[in-house]
């Protein structure tokens, strides 16, 4: 039973070796003077303005999740637009069904006030 | 299908990108680094579900791989939520230092 | 432009998912515009698990396959339904004096663990594997925040955040897995997959075993089961002792159903692959799970690692992979459902506000004090022993015996030895409860609901010990 796994050992192995191998060539072979430029968050030229490093308002926090999470529903849209006319009445039914339990997550935020910026 | 990048790249590609996810879950002791590493972890498993949708002809890979980015956005809402709730009452996210329980 | 012909929709075999996720809806929608008082919210969420249990009933003639294969109702799926809906019912009854006490207003609670149920559900049900991952997922992210859901408390705080995180390595694993038999067979459907399995020699193929491999540790990972149990222990004692309770129930009921159904239902022919690996796991679950166990002081805990060894015996219900296998894994799941749910009913009871009282030494003399709740905590400790003539005993019993008709004689035996270490730590509770002189004050104000709970569980437990057959017999039909 065991040398049945032996592909998938070899597989994994690889894998692993790579990623270890890679990790390590970087520690050995990567430039390591340092110079001040190269401490600056953008080595693009332009020097900054403020310090990167300040906290911001935690508000930004739920906007930013908000917004991750029905940005990434949309992603159902895509097939659905592309195909919307060969999905007939059908498709149509089924995302509105989509969209209402979306709302009503959008209802919930509303009302609990996740949009309210004070 | 006239593509010459054989099915066997894309499985070591994603292998190596899973078993780095892997490794820095493991080796690091940052929260959000973690945290990373496993939506590294599953944008290996992305990859190859596509690789083998594109070689086999096939199209349930694709609302797979839909279906696992949506749960990867709820998940990194929910965890930064649990983060943002930690970082509350103890400023850190080092992993070490979470250790009123012992792990 | 050829039109796409609309699939079949069966919306009646989906009828409990639908009902319990506008119940869950509703629910959220509701606490809104309630303020402090909470009963209107936990009476819509009753109500709602209450309906879902009788529109799992909606079908006849089992098994019905819907949705192109990937959901089905059959016997399996509408008991777990109902065990479902039980535990959640129980964890919700137990929260109502627990959250006064500790001050967790927050009506998601109860809205989280209905969508919770219906992850189990579609779990339970389900025989498409990107089914199965959503169920898996929904599950887990209700528990990840209602573990932390005492928010200011920083032990919840960290449960929570190691749920999560191993929670959601393992769903990597177990995603990974999914995708490698996914490209060796082509298809996500259970079904075909065994299809393909019997016609075809994929037995061979390395993406197949790295994919069963990679399943077991993705599913030991969400059932807790040794090597991958470290999270258990944190997350058991740090979460909320009601949610704790839920967790040991229904969400891994849920992983048990699909883990049977992935493996038994759909793999069977490739057992020689993973058959030894589980046997593995599940003698290390028992024994690693008991000894853990015995080391342990704080109440929680020692269940927390007792619940580990409990993975052990019911790993075995899935490598027996029979029929027996099945209708033994949801009697236990039931048994295992009244134990729980009591041992920790009586942990609320006499635990206090902010964690106190959750020692083992807490517990000593509590005889003298309050004998009726020292009686439960030993009936419910001894049942999970498996103690004759408990539901614990006929659960472990049924499953044994179904592992020895295969013939796993070896397995079994080594079960039962970790049956007999096990009552050295239940009883070890049961000893300082009835030898030792009391240490403090018992404050203890029997909330209604929590003795209700503790009541249903006493008549489940003793009830099931007593006369298994007709829920026996209801299994195996």
């Amino acid at each position: 039973m065991l040398e049945q796994y032996i592909g998938a050992g070899i597989m994994l192995l690889v894998a692993t070796a790579i990623a270890c191998g890679m990790v390590l060539l970087t520690s050995i072979l990567g430039p390591k003077h340092q110079f001040p430029d190269k401490m600056e968050p953008f080595e693009c030229g332009e020097s900054q303005l403020v310090s990167p490093r300040q906290r911001f308002s935690v508000k930004f926090y739920l906007v930013a999740v908000l917004f991750v999470l029905f940005d990434i529903e949309a992603v159902f849209f895509f097939p659905w637009a592309i195909l919307f006319q060969r999905l007939g009445v059908f498709g149509l039914v089924e995302m509105f069904l989509f969209i209402l339990i979306l709302g009503v997550g959008l209802a919930y935020v509303w009302i609990r006030g996740g949009l309210d910026w004070e | 299908m006239e593509s010459t990048v054989p099915l066997s790249h894309y499985l070591v590609l994603s292998t190596t990108l899973f078993v780095i996810g892997v490794l820095g879950v493991l080796v690091r002791r940052n929260a959000i680094v973690v945290f990373m590493c496993i939506e590294i972890m599953l944008n290996a498993v992305n990859i190859s579900l596509i690789a083998f949708d594109r070689y086999m002809n096939l199209h349930t890979g694709q609302v797979f791989s839909f279906m696992v980015m949506c749960v990867a956005a709820a998940e990194v809402s929910v965890g930064l939520a649990i983060i943002i709730s930690i970082f509350r009452n103890k400023p850190t996210v080092n992993l070490d230092e979470f250790n009123i329980m012992k792990w | 432009m050829e039109h796409i012909p609309s699939p079949t929709v069966d919306l009646v075999s989906l009828a409990p998912v639908l009902v319990l996720s506008v119940f869950a809806m509703m629910v959220l929608l509701v606490d809104l515009y309630v303020k402090r008082d909470k009963t209107l919210v936990i009476f819509i969420s009753l109500v709602g698990l209450l309906m879902t249990a009788i529109s799992a009933f909606a079908k006849f003639d089992l098994p019905v396959h819907s949705f192109n294969d990937s959901y089905v109702v059959d016997e399996l799926s509408v008991f777990f339904i109902m065990i479902f809906t039980l535990s959640s019912a129980l964890a919700i009854l137990l929260s109502i004096d627990y959250n006064k006490r500790e001050g967790i207003r927050m009506g998601e609670y109860y809205s989280l663990i209905l969508l919770c149920t219906v992850g189990m559900i579609l779990l339970a049900s389900s025989t498409d594997m990107i089914m199965i991952f959503l169920g898996i997922e929904i599950v887990s992210i209700c528990l990840y925040v209602l573990a932390g859901i005492r928010r200011s408390d920083p032990k919840s705080n960290e449960a929570a955040l190691k749920y999560f995180l191993l929670g959601a390595f393992a769903t990597g694993f177990l995603l990974y897995g999914m995708t490698l038999v996914y490209g060796a067979t082509g298809t996500t459907k259970l079904g075909l997959i065994a299809e393909l399995i019997r016609e075809e020699q994929i037995a061979s193929k390395p993406l197949m075993l790295m994919g069963i491999v990679l399943l077991i540790i993705g599913f030991g990972f969400k059932v807790a089961s040794v090597p991958f149990h470290m999270w258990a222990p944190d997350v058991y004692h740090g979460a909320p002792t009601p949610v704790t309770a839920f967790m040991a129930v229904g969400p891994k009921a849920a992983a048990f159903a699909a883990f049977f159904r992935v493996f038994a239902e759909a793999m069977p022919v490739l057992s020689p692959s993973w058959e030894s690996l589980l046997c593995i796991v599940a003698v290390l679950s028992m024994f690693i799970g008991n000894v853990g166990a015995i080391m342990q002081t704080n109440i929680k805990r020692l269940l927390a690692y007792s619940s580990v060894s409990h993975v052990g015996y019911i790993l075995i219900a899935v490598i027996a992979k029979n029929s027996l296998g099945s209708s033994s894994l949801v009697f236990y799941m039931l048994a295992y459902a009244f134990m729980i749910f009591g041992a920790f009913g009586i942990v609320i009871l006499i635990g206090r506000k902010e964690n106190e009282m959750l020692e083992i030494a807490d517990y000593s003399g509590l005889a003298y004090k309050h004998p009726l709740m020292a009686i439960s905590m030993s009936v419910f400790l001894l049942s999970l022993g498996g103690m004759p003539p408990l539901a614990g005993f006929v659960a472990k019993f049924y499953i044994f015996s179904a592992a020895i008709k295969e013939g796993f004689v070896t397995l079994v035996v080594l079960a039962v030895l970790n049956s007999v270490i096990s009552f050295y730590y239940y009883l070890k509770v049961i000893v300082y409860m009835y030898m030792k002189e009391p240490e403090g004050e018992f404050q203890i104000s029997l909330a209604p609901m929590t003795v209700f709970v503790v009541v249903i569980a006493m008549v489940g437990t003793a009830g099931l010990g007593i006369f298994p057959d007709p829920i026996l017999y209801f299994t195996q039909h």
